[in-house]
């Protein structure tokens, strides 16, 4: 029971929810809503997996695993943007047939043995800082180090350059970015894209360095969808998708701890003494994620921000639309 | 552009047909979207079976042995019915709700908070294990169904209330039930340190064909049970209320047009909060039919995924309660013959395939497709 260790371990396991957060927050912003995101995960630490098993090299499994998810994202992309078809219901028919073909692919897979995983280290100097080095900076997976790194550049990149204001353009109004040039349908196909490869990098994140290995759908528990809303928690900004996957994985390690010692704050520990109290513990993350969308919701309602208005709508060239 | 039959000029090769894709102007001919649909599980199973050929399986004979194991003979055929009971509660609940365009992805939730509350009756219990069947079944579906209307009013309540997103919250709520029945057959009613509770009293089952095999030897051993009824008075009730009640016409209008239902004076929130809890009793109901109907006891693995196929099936039968009936027997077979199939995703598979193919081929609904004749450019 540890902080410091629950919440090194948090930003270890929130760094799944990050990836995923982030990319689905970019296909948001150009306008697609992907519910696939559980899906395009699995696809994404099954095939990791399956091609570290396979190649003995993690590296080579993450990159398969981006692009495996960042193909079948394009299925969704093809319904939705070509063919304009409804983009609840793609998303979810995307989640169930990505889960149904990571299980059928990944049929053996939770036998292979042991795997070599994506290294860890310790950045030399920034962990000898108290209490915040070793929570981000010792001995932590690259992955979570790119997690870093992707957290100012994805605001960069949406806030500050060119390309990014383009993005935002055809996610609010895509009518007007298309009188200005910019190609609503290439641009909404490249941010499903990203999105896929992001979610395929959280799926590898899960299964090559985060809680190893292949358990199926029990893989990724739900992950997928806590970072569905956490994007709409996080107001489609980069700044707090961050700060709420982090939050979301020190929340899911204090579950696993909170059942250990004997002693709680002085009193009697009720999930020590009473196992079966965990189910409730598991239920936490879940509950939590309802509460901050309440929350974010509540928020958004105040301040009259919204999500990226052409959200959820195809757009038809020459139609009139919003 | 002009309709010449001669070869296009040399140099310039171009096919003698295009296709041209044009807005439908006016409604397809009754017919058409059956057979749309058709095509695009024709499509979706030729793709299943080379997803199958590559796992290394034989796509043929796991389509073949689907077929023989879920219609070969009339003892098959009832499992199917079982199985195609609690799909068809289920993807009623879906329909309803999605008419309103509420997005319910939570029925499994709601179904495993039915079981629960049918539970409750026998197991706190609300009623003595000798009292009439009479008693125990009305009381039994009544508790399923308010244990999965709750279940459907809090993300009811949230969305009318605070604008909160109903897919993400009826999500949630799906992993919250199932770790709250867990609790309740692994802590409160486990029977012997055993992951379930105890048998429910004969009083407390739905009665099934093979119950009444003396009088109609030809009953004897089918497992069909009163849950197959249940399903389609609901089919029934459902049809009735969406399309010849007052309630159903607000439900349709603000489905199509949300903004012309609140010019019109509907009360949207209320109306979310009420199908939200219509479609949650319904999926409720399914999982009281299944416990007392199938499983006789509350155990934990009582679904293999029925909230989520009940999405497919309500958006394969477009939302009309009868096709739900019909599609739901389909995915029975589905689900009934897929226990078997090696390796165990293909039907989850099997369904995302189909529900990919379906949504695409909607396109062919709203666009028509012609092969038109080229002509060449004098």
């Amino acid at each position: 029971m540890d902080p410091v260790i629950i919440l090194q371990a948090g930003v270890a396991s929130g760094t799944v929810l990050l990836f995923a957060t982030i990319g689905e927050l970019f296909a948001e912003r150009s306008g697609v809503l992907n519910l696939g995101v559980e899906g395009m995960m699995l696809i994404g630490a099954m095939s990791a997996f399956s091609v570290a098993v396979a190649t003995g090299n993690p590296w080579l499994g993450v990159l398969v695993a981006m692009l495996a998810a960042g193909l079948i994202s394009q299925i969704h992309a093809f319904i939705v943007i070509t063919l304009q078809g409804d983009q609840v219901v793609s998303g979810l028919s995307l989640t169930f047939l990505a889960a149904g073909i990571s299980v059928v692919l990944g049929e053996g897979l939770s036998k292979a043995g042991t795997v070599s995983l994506i290294p860890t280290f310790t950045i030399p100097i920034l962990s000898q800082i108290p209490i915040i080095g070793p929570i981000f900076f010792q001995s932590h997976s690259v992955m979570v180090y790119v997690g870093y790194l992707l957290i100012p550049l994805s605001w960069y990149y949406l806030n500050m350059t060119r390309p990014g204001m383009h993005l935002k353009a055809v996610g609010e109004h895509p009518a007007a970015a298309d009188t200005l040039g910019i190609n609503v349908y290439r641009m909404r196909y490249f941010y499903v894209f990203v999105g896929g490869l992001l979610a395929g990098l959280a799926g590898a994140t899960i299964s090559l360095a985060i809680s190893p290995g292949w358990f199926s759908e029990l893989t990724t528990a739900g992950q997928g969808w806590i970072a569905v809303g956490l994007v709409i928690f996080a107001q489609w900004d980069p700044l707090r998708a961050a700060v709420g996957a982090y939050a979301f994985g020190a929340l899911r390690r204090l579950i696993l701890d909170i059942q250990g010692p004997n002693i709680l704050l002085g009193l009697a520990n009720p999930f020590f003494y009473n196992p079966y109290l965990g189910f409730f513990l598991q239920m936490l993350p879940y509950a939590f994620t309802i509460i901050v969308l309440v929350l974010g919701s509540r928020e958004a309602m105040r301040k009259r921000l919204g999500a990226p208005a052409a959200l959820g709508l195809p757009y038809i060239r020459g139609e009139r639309g919003l | 552009m002009t309709e010449l039959a001669s070869a296009p000029p040399a140099g310039k090769r171009r096919l003698p047909y295009k296709v041209m894709i044009e807005p439908r102007l006016k409604e397809p001919p009754r017919w058409y979207p059956p057979l749309v649909s058709f095509g695009a599980i024709l499509v979706a199973l030729i793709l299943g079976g080379v997803v199958i050929s590559l796992a290394g399986g034989d796509p043929i004979r796991s389509y073949l042995h689907i077929a023989r194991a879920s219609f070969g003979n009339s003892g098959v055929i009832s499992d199917t019915l079982v199985k195609a009971t609690p799909l068809i509660l289920v993807g009623l609940a879906c329909a309803v709700a999605f008419r309103m365009r509420l997005w319910n992805i939570g029925a499994e939730g709601q179904f495993f908070m039915g079981a629960l509350g049918a539970s409750t009756v026998v197991l706190v219990p609300l009623l003595p294990a000798e009292a009439s069947p009479w008693l125990f079944i009305p009381t039994m579906m009544a508790a399923g169904m308010l244990f999965g209307a709750f279940w459907g009013f809090i993300p009811g309540f949230l969305k009318a209330r605070f604008n909160v997103n109903e897919i993400i919250t009826t999500l949630m709520l799906n992993y919250i039930a199932v770790a709250f029945v867990n609790f309740f057959i692994f802590a409160v009613w486990s029977e012997g340190g055993f992951q379930m509770s105890p048998m429910f009293p004969r009083t407390a089952w739905l009665p099934r064909l093979t119950d009444y095999a003396r009088q109609v030897p030809f009953f004897g051993g089918l497992t069909t049970h009163l849950g197959m009824l249940l399903g389609l008075i609901a089919a029934v009730v459902v049809w009735f209320i969406l399309y010849r009640s007052r309630w159903g016409y607000e439900i349709r209008l603000i489905g199509d047009n949300p903004k012309a239902a609140r010019y019109a004076g509907l009360n949207i929130s209320r109306n979310i909060v009420l199908v939200m809890m219509f479609s949650g009793a319904l999926a409720g109901l399914a999982g009281m039919s299944e416990i007392t109907g199938v499983v006789h006891r509350l155990q934990g693995a009582i679904s293999p995924g029925y909230g989520f196929t009940g999405i497919i099936i309500a958006w394969l039968a477009k939302l009309n309660p009868f096709a739900v009936v019909l599609v739901s027997v389909l995915f029975g077979a589905l689900i009934l013959a897929g226990r078997e199939i090696q390796p165990s995703g293909v039907p989850k598979m099997i369904q995302g395939i189909i529900l990919v193919c379906l949504i695409a081929s909607d396109f062919f609904l709203r666009y028509q497709v012609r092969l038109v004749r080229q002509g060449v450019e004098v």
